[in-house]
């Protein structure tokens, strides 16, 4: 189906240049021909007759003179019913068919459908002849796990269309015609249940976009509390190798409380997608009951997968967001790691020759990532309903150094920061995010009057504890040794969560509210606690019981016999409160 | 009969530019000077200007030396032949055997579909302590040792070669010593274990492209290998060297560097090698070990710092002793629940116990006065540096397991140990409860 042909002029690691007569579009789909098979590529520069395609494929065996295909058509996905449990590369392969077809490796020049092309959908209608619709509105629904997936009108036709037929309802086929539009130059269009979209394109048919709100419950302390993440709001988690990013995406992936997890692997290890794909068919969603594989997506495009292919897949990963998003649903869009699409980036930028910025890295690096941040968010749809594209992407900072271009200009557009510290994760304190360092402009959970009061504690307890350094214990009063004691206190049991015990892993926001009042009563007391060592072994073992209390099943016996002991504890030694308490004390 | 091209037009340190026709990405020719035969391959094409590095160097081309291209990409052999064996870098023997040219196979393959991978499940023991108790080492993972030199890493990884329980060894060299070549060679002579080993070796003397080949030529290999259902363990020395001859590449084609002179992809090369590390379900396995060192002792130097972010954890050799801290073994989770039901307990006690130890050796240090309980760090962080963490340690997990329990009870009460009771019950030795009882 070429709509024009060139020929391979050039070849530089996996960008090949290419002489054309014919007309081409930047960002046109092209195959290389090499022998039987045909290379995937897009076009990145256009100079005269001479372009230049990044091809998504090892270029190994091109030679000079190969015909290339250039198609008209632009990097699309295909969307449609059934998208949901899919595993796909970067270019929307499914991969378990392709290990079905070509066996353990991955070969080159196989592409497969993305949407089961088997698969029969129980449609309903949803408008009738002489109905008038445009793009986004809803012909009808199928059944997808819990949802109502819309089979809409495709996102590129603009302005009003008459139904002049539509399916009634039954079992069809992804590909069968559903319905006949009819624009207003008398055209007629036939629709099926899918349709393509380019994936570096937004979708935007919507009414308006809004300033998000609510907050996005991960069920980690840190974030709903201190740290908190709106629905269609964006954030990013910088950190050294190691630190826990990918660790901390797992497990916002598992216990989120949004319709949709999108998970983008992105040029990191193969070893950890297997861990999800292997993990989430078994693992039950609470809110669901069914399993947690049937709500999320995988697009993985791993570190020795091509390079091309990478950038490729944080496209393909938000433009299905943002499709699930027209149905009213919230989507939650985890990158890991945007570095290596940046990487890509630069990779490609050297071979073109453009004048480096810093580090290499090309001058469009923060327009690029500004405009990828840009297309979260919260938005209003025609009919009335709310959808949210929530997206978190973890940084690698080269040496682990935040004052590097990814990070910093991730930093200047997303709502909120993660940053993980070495320290702390050497520490074994997880989830390693600084909590100082760290910052989030969305609400939280808890009222703000508070939360600011437990910063404070948090934010002396670090300057007494740097004090503590230099003149020792001795040195330190008591008073100060309490507030030491107390952000030490608080680190433990609230900031850090054991990931990995079953209870720990996953607190509502009724727990952390309830777990936050129990604390501030500590943290705002006055205590009768005359030594220094009498305070220390007080803490020590209120410490000890409340880690205890955290792993205990809501409400349980077990619960609420540690609470009893909990608050006799507090009681036995608390004298008063402290006078600085007034800001969050309900009058 | 393909053509001969006699018509180099430049030399640029060991890329050589000639006008060819009919040659294709990557593929591979033979460029044939005064000072014998050396293999070249594609690295860039524009029109019928073809860009080749030249695997022996560029030093001694003329400009009217003959190039004679092979119409296929660099291949290696590939068969049990192979065992035993010791090659350079671009696969000619090293060793007074005949070179081999059966069954040729392709180098740096495409990588494994991750829809076909499987969790790792299986522990390699060395009989190191600090690798068998704190940071076991897993079938499939891949894993540096982070160190610098003068340090015995190449001791290390010869001592794991010996005594992993592995199917085959594959040791690649990368800028190896010569002196440090003779001693793989001779201890697994020695061992016994060169009948089930590979070497392709380049020596810090070697032409630098050659050092660029060692890592694929290893790893297409060890996959063949563990297709056939091998366990392979595949050892790197000195990566340091393998990411040093890409800067020198890039820096001849005149590539934009990106950190301290190195190209921006070196997260990715480096990555298409290390992710070559696998588990064929219902076959054989790849384990890599590599030496990294840090130039500087300098782990944020592009190198270590890149190769963390691939690797599934690291160990850091430091004064001839693998650290407890920062040392890491990120699929030891894996591994150790099913080795013996106290292992994971006494691993994260023992540790706990060895940071205390280091706190009250740097109050002692800064003329704090020691209590007694500080004392008793002390003298544990001494047993545990001579039993546990010293190198010439060499006694199974099980052992290591007990070892570690005594130390405990040498030092401490149970109570002090923070471990639960029923291990204690189960583990702690004997006659230590009975002693205490008589006093
Ligand atoms: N919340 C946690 N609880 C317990 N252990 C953790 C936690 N987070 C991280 N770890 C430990 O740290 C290791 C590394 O974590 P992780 O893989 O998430 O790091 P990362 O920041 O993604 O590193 P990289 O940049 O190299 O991918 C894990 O294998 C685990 O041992
Ligand atoms: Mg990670």
């Amino acid at each position: 189906m070429a709509k024009n042909v060139g020929k391979i002029v050039g070849i530089n690691g996996n960008m090949v240049s290419v002489e054309t007569d014919g007309q081409v579009s930047l960002n046109e789909v092209g195959y290389i021909l090499v022998g039987e098979q045909k290379l995937k590529a897009e076009v990145i520069r256009i100079t005269g007759k001479r372009l230049e395609l990044q091809v998504f494929e090892a270029t190994s065996g091109i030679g000079i003179g190969n015909t290339v295909e250039l198609t008209g058509d632009l990097l699309t996905v295909e969307l449609g019913p059934g998208l949901l449990t899919q595993i796909y590369d970067g270019l929307q392969n499914p991969l378990p068919e392709l290990a079905e077809q070509c066996g353990f490796f991955l070969q080159r020049g196989i592409y497969l459908s993305a949407l089961p092309r088997k698969t029969e959908w129980d449609f309903t209608p949803s408008v009738i002849i002489g109905d008038t619709v445009t793009n986004g509105d809803a012909l009808g629904t199928v059944p997808e796990g819990k949802f109502d997936h819309r089979i809409m009108v495709p996102f590129g036709l603009k302005g009003n269309y008459r139904v002049k037929e539509i399916k009634s309802p039954g079992k069809y086929t992804v590909d069968t015609e559903m319905a006949v539009v009819e624009d207003e130059n008398g055209k007629t269009h036939s629709l099926s249940m899918m349709f393509n979209w380019p994936v570096k394109r937004a979708i935007t048919s919507y009414a308006e976009r809004l300033k998000p709100v609510k907050p996005m419950i991960s069920k980690i302390r840190i974030v709903d509390t201190f740290l908190p993440v709106s629905l269609g709001g964006t954030y990013c988690i910088p950190g050294p190798f190691g630190a826990g990013k990918t660790v901390l995406q797992q497990v916002t992936s598992k216990h989120a409380e949004v319709d949709i997890v999108i998970i983008a692997a992105c040029g990191e290890r193969a070893g950890e997608v297997v861990e999800t794909l292997k993990e989430f068919p078994e693992l039950i969603d609470p809110q669901t009951g069914k399993s947690l594989m049937e709500r999320t997506i995988i697009i993985c495009n791993t570190s020795s997968m091509p390079v091309a292919a990478r950038e490729a897949s944080v496209y393909t990963a938000v433009t299905l967001a943002e499709y699930y998003r027209q149905m009213g649903l919230n989507i939650l869009l985890l990158a890991d790691s945007t570095s290596r699409w940046a990487q890509a980036m630069r990779e490609m930028s050297g071979r073109l020759e453009e004048i480096p910025g810093e580090e290499a890295f090309p001058a469009y690096l923060e327009s690029v990532i500004a405009s990828f941040y840009e297309r979260a968010g919260l938005v209003r749809l025609r009919t009335g309903e709310f959808g949210s594209v929530t997206i978190g992407g973890t940084v690698s900072p080269a040496g682990g150094n935040f004052e590097e271009p990814v990070t910093q200009a991730t930093l200047k557009v997303v709502g909120a920061f993660h940053g993980l510290s070495r320290e702390r994760s050497d520490a074994r304190k997880y989830p390693a995010i600084h909590p100082l360092e760290s910052w989030s402009k969305y609400s939280s959970i808890i009222d703000s009057n508070k939360v600011e009061y437990a910063r404070d504690v948090l934010f002396r307890g670090n300057e007494v504890g740097q004090m503590m350094k230099v003149v020792g214990e001795e040195g330190t009063s008591i008073d100060d040794f309490l507030i030491y004691l107390k952000a030490d206190f608080l680190d433990y049991v609230y900031l850090q969560q054991n990931s990995f015990d079953p209870v720990d892993a996953a607190v509502s926001v009724e727990r952390q509210e309830y777990l936050f009042d129990i604390l501030l009563d500590v943290l705002s007391g006055k205590f009768n606690l005359e030594t220094k060592s009498d305070a220390r072994q007080f803490f020590n073992r209120l410490r000890q019981s409340f880690l205890d209390f955290n792993g205990s099943e809501w409400q349980s016996d077990d619960f609420k016999k540690l609470e009893k002991n909990i608050l006799e504890m507090i009681n036995d030694k608390k004298i008063g409160k402290l006078e600085d308490t007034g800001i969050f004390q309900k009058v | 009969m393909r053509k001969v091209y006699s018509k180099i037009e430049s030399i640029s340190g060991n890329v050589i530019t000639v006008t060819a026709e009919g040659v294709n990405y990557n593929d591979l020719a033979v460029v044939t000077s005064a000072h014998g035969e050396s293999l070249a391959n594609v690295i860039r094409m524009n029109g019928e200007s073809v860009s080749l590095q030249v695997f022996s160097g560029g030093r001694g081309v003329s400009t009217g030396d003959e190039v004679r291209f092979l119409g296929h990409p660099m291949q290696v052999s590939f068969s049990e032949n192979l065992l035993g064996r010791i090659f350079t870098g671009s696969g000619i023997p090293r060793d007074n055997g005949p070179a081999l040219t059966d069954n040729m196979i392709e180098i740096g393959g495409p990588s494994v579909n991750p829809a076909k991978r499987i969790i790792p499940r299986n522990m390699i023991r060395t009989g190191i302590p600090m690798i068998d108790v704190f940071n076991s080492l897993v079938e499939s993972q891949k894993l540096p040792i982070f160190s610098v030199s003068g340090e015995p890493y190449n001791e290390l990884l010869a001592r794991i070669a010996m005594q992993a329980e592995v199917d085959m060894i594959i040791l690649g060299g990368m800028g190896l010593k010569y002196d440090d070549y003779l001693y793989f060679k001779e201890t697994l002579e020695e061992g016994g274990a060169m009948s089930r080993t590979i070497f392709f070796v380049h020596t810090a003397a070697d032409p630098i492209v050659e050092c660029l080949l060692v890592p694929d030529m290893s790893l297409a290999v060890a996959e063949r290998f563990a297709l056939e259902g091998k366990k392979v363990l595949v050892l790197l020395t000195d990566m340091t060297n393998f990411a040093d001859a890409m800067k020198e590449i890039a820096i001849t084609m005149e590539q934009v560097p990106s950190n301290r002179g190195y190209p921006g992809d070196l997260y990715s090369q480096l990555a298409s090698r290390y992710e070559k590390a696998v588990d064929f379900e219902g076959a054989g396995s790849i384990t890599i070990l590599a030496v990294t060192t840090m130039p500087g002792d300098d782990v944020t130097h592009p190198v270590p710092d890149n190769t963390g972010y691939i690797t599934e954890g690291q160990y850091y050799l430091r004064n001839g002793r693998i650290e407890p801290f920062g040392s890491l073994s990120r699929l030891k989770q894996m591994v150790n629940k099913d080795s013996r039901e106290d292992h994971r307990a006494l691993m994260d006690g023992m540790i706990k116990l060895y940071a205390a130890y280091k706190e009250s050796l740097e109050k002692k240090s800064m003329g704090f006065r020691m209590s007694e309980w500080d004392d008793k760090l002390l003298k544990y962080g001494d047993l545990f540096e001579n039993q546990m963490m010293d190198l010439s340690v060499n006694i199974s997990l099980e052992e290591a397991l007990n070892s570690g329990w005594k130390i405990l009870a040498d030092s401490f009460t149970p109570e002090e140990t923070g471990l639960r009771t029923e291990l204690i019950n189960s583990f702690w030795p004997k006659e230590r409860i009975l002693e205490k009882e008589s006093n």
